[in-house]
């Protein structure tokens, strides 16, 4: 049956034709498990490869209902198959191994499997498999929103449930990544698309940055733990065609999101001080892709690529990037890379906006950024200039914004550096980077950051309360580079995926971003789940990067800025670790975030200098990145 | 040798396999998944299991071999192998295998090298045992169930 037609066969006939993917390096488990299968009347497609298994997902978002796939594959983790499936397509994922120690299962549960099996599988388990699906569907079809798609959301995943169309601005948000499966991409599929409003139609919510940000706004509003249910998530946020299912299983997953990102919190906190110096860090911030929030980053293990990869950057912490996020060295307006939804590394194109990823969590560096923090990042960050995002900060007093969450951390953002743009030159940054603005980052930082970035008067406020939330920006160390983290994330992100914007010198920078898109993303998440958790005003006001008000900017980050910076660094670098967890040992495999980021991660030195000589801020351009 | 008897002689045979303990349930299972849609199965997957195993001996002889002894790899071998016999129901072999993990994680070579004979030795014996079972059933034309 076709693809779509399983879907929307009758119940009673559901089962039979189910389409499974499954995936085992061993050729015996594999004709055994495909006999067991076909058996069970479902329809099956082997590969004995996880990336071939992913590439295959990716050719077709609806061509599988289900994976099963064993733990131990040479080529890839098979935690992190799962986590790139549940952030990418969001379909339910089985795990298969011979080994039945509790430690694994709880691992594959908390990666988000919606079962694990052992080995030898026996067909009796495997004819009720398809109730995952039908549950994940179940989901989706209540929405209304799509129609079809199995995958949705959900709450296993953590990661893209719902992705509406809404916004599109954002593409997906981080918020997916931490949970589960890093499937950072997660949304990538819809993430990418963002562009489009009408993606509603689609089945599956593109939960865009800007969708995102409405969502956590609505969020803290009602306050996480207490009033926040999806029915009034959804009056508050008020958006056509949004769901209450499809805010239940976003909420679902950007609770699992929060609850990484304070683990990550505290590993951030290191981080942004070892942002300074770990560029490696930032590497794993890239995975996280967009989230932006380094927090996750350093802490979230949970986070690990599948957050970040998943989430695709929320952007939300974009703002937080600001010149932190962009940290990276001319970070180009973390707050702007935040807004680039990282979309999960893979996007890249999108990513932009997935950068957003909530750098705001950055609070975890305490707040130090709060408000201004960003600001005053800027100004530190001028030297950095790379700060290119900073580019969006709302310049307001000091372009700076850019500390913002570090999520850019990429290990490159440490050097906010770029700030020259920030601070100071605020203006002059503000003044590129409202002329870029547009260049910026076309594409994620869209929404965020171009308002933020060119408010000169706005962004900052923005920054600020990303700056806050991501602590990071505290970039106080002048090289921003903390302090990006939750922004580095997001600028990281947003570089990612802007890249072809920066076409300005920010070549480095766009390597650092382009990494730090990835990382970014994650971190952000978790800032973002820190911010809530922490400082949900903080965190709130990040997520709305064009709102933000620029006066908090100032004052706060430069204060925050030495501290915040840092500490933004590092949580997003350790989000970094964690988020991927198996980080760049090979499991990076997947990403080409990981790669990205690696590849940032090395140049840090370099790229830093490049910054500065890029950045310069008289043209910012990292702007363009943004 | 006449139909009758044959089959009689793969019933037995095979009840001892799994007397001895050679086998488990886990082959009953494969055999039922035998049917006409796809009447080689059993003899297709033990084929399988014959070479994969071949080849993982191989491996694990050439890692413990080894000066300096990577035990992570020994190990990501053995659990395959622990893996694909269970999936036939090579009982024996498999049980070996989890010894042998745990000896891994100790990083114990003597008794990695002592249980990669004992792995071996199981791994001919079930094999035998299972081509001279087949070969009834070639002859025999079908395995009675």
């Amino acid at each position: 049956m076709t693809v779509e037609r399983a879907i929307s066969e009758p119940k009673d006939q559901f089962p039979i034709g189910m389409r499974v993917l499954a995936v085992d390096d061993d050729p015996t488990c594999l004709l055994l498990l495909e006999t067991l299968l076909r058996r069970c009347q479902y329809n099956v497609t082997t590969t004995s490869q996880a990336i071939t298994a992913l590439k295959l997902l990716r050719e077709n978002k609806n061509k599988f209902d289900l994976v099963i796939s064993d733990v131990h594959m040479p080529d890839m983790d098979g935690f992190k198959l799962l986590e790139h499936v549940g952030l990418e397509m969001d379909l339910p994922v089985i795990m298969l191994s011979a080994n039945g120690d509790t430690k694994l299962v709880m691992k594959g549960i908390t990666h988000g499997a919606c079962d694990y099996l052992l080995k030898p599988v026996r067909i009796e388990e495997l004819q009720n498999i398809w109730q995952h699906v039908v549950r994940r569907k179940k989901f989706d079809r209540k929405d209304g929103d799509n129609s079809g798609s199995q995958d949705k959301p959900h709450i296993d995943n953590g990661g893209a449930a719902g992705m509406g169309g809404v916004d599109q601005n954002g593409k997906l948000n981080k918020k997916r990544k931490d949970q589960n499966e890093d499937e950072d991409e997660e949304h990538d599929e819809n993430g990418h698309d963002n562009e489009d409003p009408s993606t509603q139609k689609k089945p599956r919510v593109v939960w865009s940055v800007e969708l995102h940000r409405k969502f956590v706004a609505a969020v803290n509003q009602l306050g996480i733990d207490t009033e926040a249910v999806p029915k009034k998530i959804l009056e508050l946020m008020n958006v056509e065609k949004l769901t209450r299912e499809n805010v239940a299983s976003h909420l679902q997953k950007y609770r699992l999101y929060l609850k990484r990102i304070s683990c990550v919190a505290n590993q951030q906190a290191n981080m942004a001080a070892a942002l300074g110096s770990a560029d490696s860090n930032y590497l794993r911030m890239g995975p996280l892709n967009g989230l932006g929030t380094f927090h996750t980053l350093a802490g979230s293990d949970q986070l690990h690529n599948a957050a970040l990869r998943s989430f695709p950057p929320s952007g939300v912490l974009g703002r937080l990037n600001t010149p932190a996020g962009l940290g990276m060295r001319g970070l180009p307006s973390p707050g702007m890379i935040q807004l680039g939804h990282v979309q999960n590394s893979g996007n890249t194109s999108n990513d932009q906006s997935k950068l957003q990823s909530f750098v705001i969590p950055g609070n975890h560096n305490a707040n130090t950024l709060q408000g201004m923090p960003m600001s005053l990042e800027l100004d530190q960050l001028q030297n950095n200039k790379g700060v290119s995002h900073i580019g969006e900060l709302p310049t307001a007093a000091n372009t700076t914004v850019f500390p913002v969450s570090g999520s850019l951390m990429d290990a490159r953002i440490s050097g906010c550096s770029n700030n020259p743009l920030l601070g100071v030159t605020s203006n002059s940054l503000m003044l590129e980077g409202s002329s870029q603005q547009t260049t910026l980052h076309p594409s994620n930082l869209r929404d965020s950051v171009s308002t933020m970035g060119f408010q000169n008067g706005n962004t900052l406020s923005d920054f600020t309360s990303i700056a806050t939330a991501s602590n990071q920006l505290q970039c106080s160390k002048a090289d921003l580079q903390c302090q990006a983290s939750p922004t580095s994330c997001n600028a990281g992100q947003i570089i990612r995926s802007a890249p072809p914007e920066w076409n300005a010198p920010y070549h480095s920078n766009v390597m650092c971003c382009s990494i730090n898109s990835s990382i970014p993303v994650n971190g952000a998440m978790v800032p973002l789940g820190q911010c809530l958790d922490q400082n949900n005003p903080n965190f709130h006001r990040n997520m709305d990067l064009d709102s933000i008000a620029p006066s908090n900017f100032v004052d706060p980050i430069s204060l925050k800025r030495s501290e915040g910076f840092n500490s933004a660094m590092e949580p997003a670098v350790i989000q970094k670790e964690g988020y991927f967890q198996p980080r760049p040992q090979g499991g990076y495999n997947v990403g080409s975030l990981e790669d990205l980021a690696s590849a940032m991660m090395k140049e840090g030195p370099d790229t830093r200098k490049l910054a500065d000589g890029d950045f310069g801020c008289n043209g910012y351009s990292h702007r363009t990145c943004i | 040798m006449d139909v009758v008897k044959l089959q009689k002689q793969l019933v037995d045979y095979r009840a001892s396999l799994y007397h001895e303990a050679f086998l488990d349930e886990q082959f009953t299972q494969l055999q039922e998944l035998q049917d006409e849609n796809n009447p080689d199965f059993v003899v297709e997957v033990v084929s399988l299991f014959f070479e994969d195993s071949e080849r993982l001996l191989n491996e694990l002889a050439k890692a413990l071999e080894q000066q300096s002894i990577d035990f992570k790899r020994v190990d990501a071998h053995v659990h395959q192998l622990k893996g694909s016999s269970s999936s036939i129901g090579a009982q024996r072999v498999q049980k070996v295998c989890i010894t042998f993990r745990n000896y891994c994680e100790e990083q114990n070579v003597e008794g990695c090298l002592k249980c990669l004979q004992q792995v071996k030795h199981e791994y001919s014996l079930v094999k035998t045992k299972l081509e001279t079972m087949f070969k009834i059933l070639a002859a025999g034309g079908s395995i009675p169930m």
